[in-house]
């Protein structure tokens, strides 16, 4: 049989073509060219890399951490959302979606506005004595570490020969919590922007799960906490999967949110990247290479996954 | 003396004032067969989902071997269940479907003499074990070397197995089975029939088993329940429930039967068309009006002038056993099986033995069962389902 494609096809073959294959093409023909002056094919761009090597271990490390808190939150809220009733669901879904209407950027600068040092939740948090009470845990805490490190640490590091220390200048004067420009701050507005893929394709398989199988499952004896164990849990895990690589992948090449709630010391590979195209290390073949590569451990990585849950996978769709 | 496992007391269950049971009173013996029969919608399922423990009855009570299990949840009780749809577990091979229940830790109790518990603990079956009582339960369902297979790779019938072997790998006391044969073709079905049955003498289980086919609840079980309309209409053996139906709805929903108006004229003599027959029945009123049951294969076809009535053939069916044919006696229709052919439009008289008839108190459902006038029609309205309704009226025009 020939696998024709047809005439339909034709406008969206041709869409591919110009915004996802030639781009592709063109980010490994400039990661494997030689910067100007010099000229013709080279591999000193992905050489170069070793110098962001920290950069690559702060990005998955912290589009880890997102992740995964968007694993702890969305599953559970997912599973006890597709329990409530048809009408509970759907205006909790639009809830979900609501902020996902609005533009990406502006969602970003309202959480800059209420993590800042007079933002929203530090006059709160002020106004509730909260952070009074911190700097009086800081001074307890202090006064703590202080009497340890003349105390016990100070027996153990006669004994053992070594100089351990605990510290004992947490701040007590103050004013407010430093919560913007803080990599918390760049994993928060990860886990805010990226919550809702995680919830959404857990639930669409958890509202799909054929009852009469929980049914059967406590028929045979199963507890609860059983069920959920061996039936739910290994039936959602498609889900769980797809949601995990749509909150990860965008999570470790966003570069804005880094910039605006990170503070854009500490870059991210997304800050990086852009770096070498617009700002001022403008070297696009260093910025083809990184993306190259950025994106060769991130299919790898989703390969990898989807072997791993690709028994569940078939499962559910059957 | 059978002894009582299970009891419905007064049932009923209602969905949103929908009342789906009505007051169902039933009581289930040990290592009895019963059947739960009746059509779509009238509660088999219901019925079962309360025994399960999947459903609470609205009010009303239930008891396992004396106790009131009303809110016992599923997973402790001592029944396990085959469902309409099978409800395998997709991730699972064969094996581990089976392996489900076993695996499950049970809570063992020690009790004193006075059935106090003094101590309770978990105990799980060891590996051999359950790989002993796995291979064992699929050889009794004839799936040995399916063990690998993926569940969802199994044809129904094999499914079907898998989903009987999953619940009786328990060794329940009590197996409840929803049309557990529906997807099967007849002669998987006749197999599979007959292999449940042996499984159930064997293992001593008391069987409820629900299903709207009328032969399958004949050649099965010990008792019949009929339902319709969220009631039970009778209870008996499957003969009880064949040869004398308690009402014109048993009567038609279990074979085929001729239902007519009659009138009791004193025991043993009910009048039917003006003649009077002789029958077995008795405690009737005098000159009570009565449904009166006459199977088809109770008619004798005689000549015309011997016969107690007399009727023309309107139609004649081939059923390779036999001939249906359907005759017209004074505008009422009847549907006689015989293995003579009298072809359509002869004159024909028939003959009926006393213990051919069977008589019945009128009720709700008299006149709705039991007359074959539309018998042809209805053949032709399938063939003809097809037709738009719009045809039809420009046939009418042109013959006007
Ligand atoms: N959860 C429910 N909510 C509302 N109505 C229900 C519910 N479950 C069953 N019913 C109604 O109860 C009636 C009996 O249903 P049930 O499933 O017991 O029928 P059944 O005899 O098993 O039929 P079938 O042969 O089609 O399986 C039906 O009218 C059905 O619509
Ligand atoms: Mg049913």
């Amino acid at each position: 049989m020939r696998n024709k494609l047809s005439w339909f096809s034709a406008p969206y073959v041709v869409w591919m073509a110009l915004f996802t294959v030639a781009p592709v093409i063109l980010v490994v023909i400039y990661a494997f060219t030689a910067v100007p002056p010099a000229e013709g094919f080279t591999l000193d761009n992905f050489l170069r890399m070793k110098e962001f090597a920290v950069v690559f271990a702060r990005s998955f490390r912290l589009a880890l951490i997102a992740t995964f808190i968007c694993l702890l939150i969305g599953y559970p809220l997912s599973y006890f959302l597709a329990k409530e009733g048809p009408s509970f669901q759907k205006i909790a879904m639009v809830l979900i979606m609501l902020p996902m209407w609005m533009n990406f950027l502006l969602r970003t600068y309202a959480w800059m506005s209420i993590l800042e040092n007079n933002g929203f939740l530090n006059r709160m948090f002020a106004a509730l004595g909260i952070i009074d009470l911190g700097n009086l845990i800081n001074g307890g805490l202090n006064s703590l570490c202080a009497s340890l490190n003349e105390g016990v640490l100070a027996w153990l590091n006669a004994r053992l020969g070594t100089a351990l220390l605990l510290s004992t200048d947490r701040a007590t004067d103050m004013t407010y919590f430093r919560m913007l420009y803080t990599q918390g701050a760049v994993v928060l507005g990860m886990v805010y922007n990226y919550l809702p893929f995680m919830i959404l394709p857990i639930y669409s398989v958890i509202i799909k799960l054929d009852n009469s199988l929980l049914e059967a499952a406590r028929d045979l004896g199963a507890s609860s906490a059983r069920v959920f164990r061996k039936v739910i849990f290994p039936l959602s895990l498609p889900g769980v999967l797809s949601g995990v690589t749509m909150v990860f992948v965008p999570s470790v090449s966003t570069f804005a949110i880094s910039k605006m709630l990170g503070g854009g010391t500490k870059l991210l590979l997304g800050d990086l990247i852009e770096l070498q195209f617009l700002g001022g290390a403008y070297n696009p073949y260093l910025g083809s290479a990184i993306s190259l590569v950025m994106m060769v451990i991130v299919v790898v990585c989703m390969y990898v996954m989807n072997r791993f849950g690709e028994g569940e996978e078939q499962a559910v769709v059957l | 003396m059978p002894k009582e496992l299970i009891r419905l007391s007064n049932c009923t269950m209602a969905f949103d004032d929908e009342v789906v049971l009505d007051n169902i009173n039933l009581y289930i013996n040990d290592k009895e067969f019963l059947t739960l029969l009746g059509p779509s919608g009238c509660g088999k399922t219901t019925t079962l989902r309360i025994i399960g423990g999947f459903q609470m009855p609205t009010s009303g009570d239930v008891f396992f071997d004396g106790v009131r299990i009303n809110s016992v949840p599923p997973h402790k009780r001592a029944v396990n269940t085959v469902f309409q749809k099978y409800a395998l577990f997709p991730h699972l091979n064969v094996y581990e479907n089976i392996a489900f229940g076993l695996r499950v830790p049970r809570v063992e109790e020690q009790k004193n003499e006075m059935g106090k518990v003094l101590s309770r603990r978990k105990v799980k079956l060891s590996e051999k074990e359950i790989d002993q009582r796995v291979m064992e339960m699929l050889e009794v369902v004839n799936l040995r070397g399916f063990e690998k297979r993926r569940v969802t790779s199994l044809s129904g019938g094999q499914q079907q197995r898998v989903a009987i072997a999953r619940a009786l790998v328990n060794k329940p006391k009590v197996l409840l089975l929803d049309e557990p044969l529906g997807a099967l073709d007849l002669k998987l079905r006749k197999d599979m029939q007959n292999e449940l049955k042996r499984i159930q003498k064997a293992m001593e289980i008391t069987f409820i088993y629900v299903t709207h086919d009328q032969e399958e609840a004949l050649a099965m079980s010990d008792t019949v329940v009929v339902m319709d309309g969220g009631k039970i209409q009778q209870i008996g053996t499957p003969e009880d429930i064949y040869n004398e139906p308690k009402n014109a709805f048993v009567a038609d929903f279990i074979g085929e039967s001729n239902i007519l108006d009659g009138i009791m004229r004193s025991d043993g003599v009910v009048e039917i068309f003006n003649r009077q027959f002789a029958c077995l029945d008795s405690g009737f009123e005098k000159d009570e009006p009565v449904d009166v049951v006459i199977r088809p294969e109770d008619v004798d076809i005689v000549p015309e002038n011997e016969g107690q009535l007399k009727g023309t053939v309107t139609n004649v069916t081939f059923k390779g056993m036999q001939y249906d044919i359907i005759v017209d006696f004074y505008g009422f229709k009847w549907l006689i099986q015989t293995t003579d052919l009298s072809p359509v439009g002869s004159r024909i008289g028939i003959k009926i033995d006393p213990d051919g008839i069977h008589i019945m108190k009128k009720s709700q459902y008299s006149g709705m069962f039991g007359d074959y006038s539309s018998y042809s029609e209805e053949y032709e309205e399938i063939s003809d389902a097809a037709y738009e309704p719009g045809e039809d009226g420009q046939e009418d025009g042109d013959e006007k």
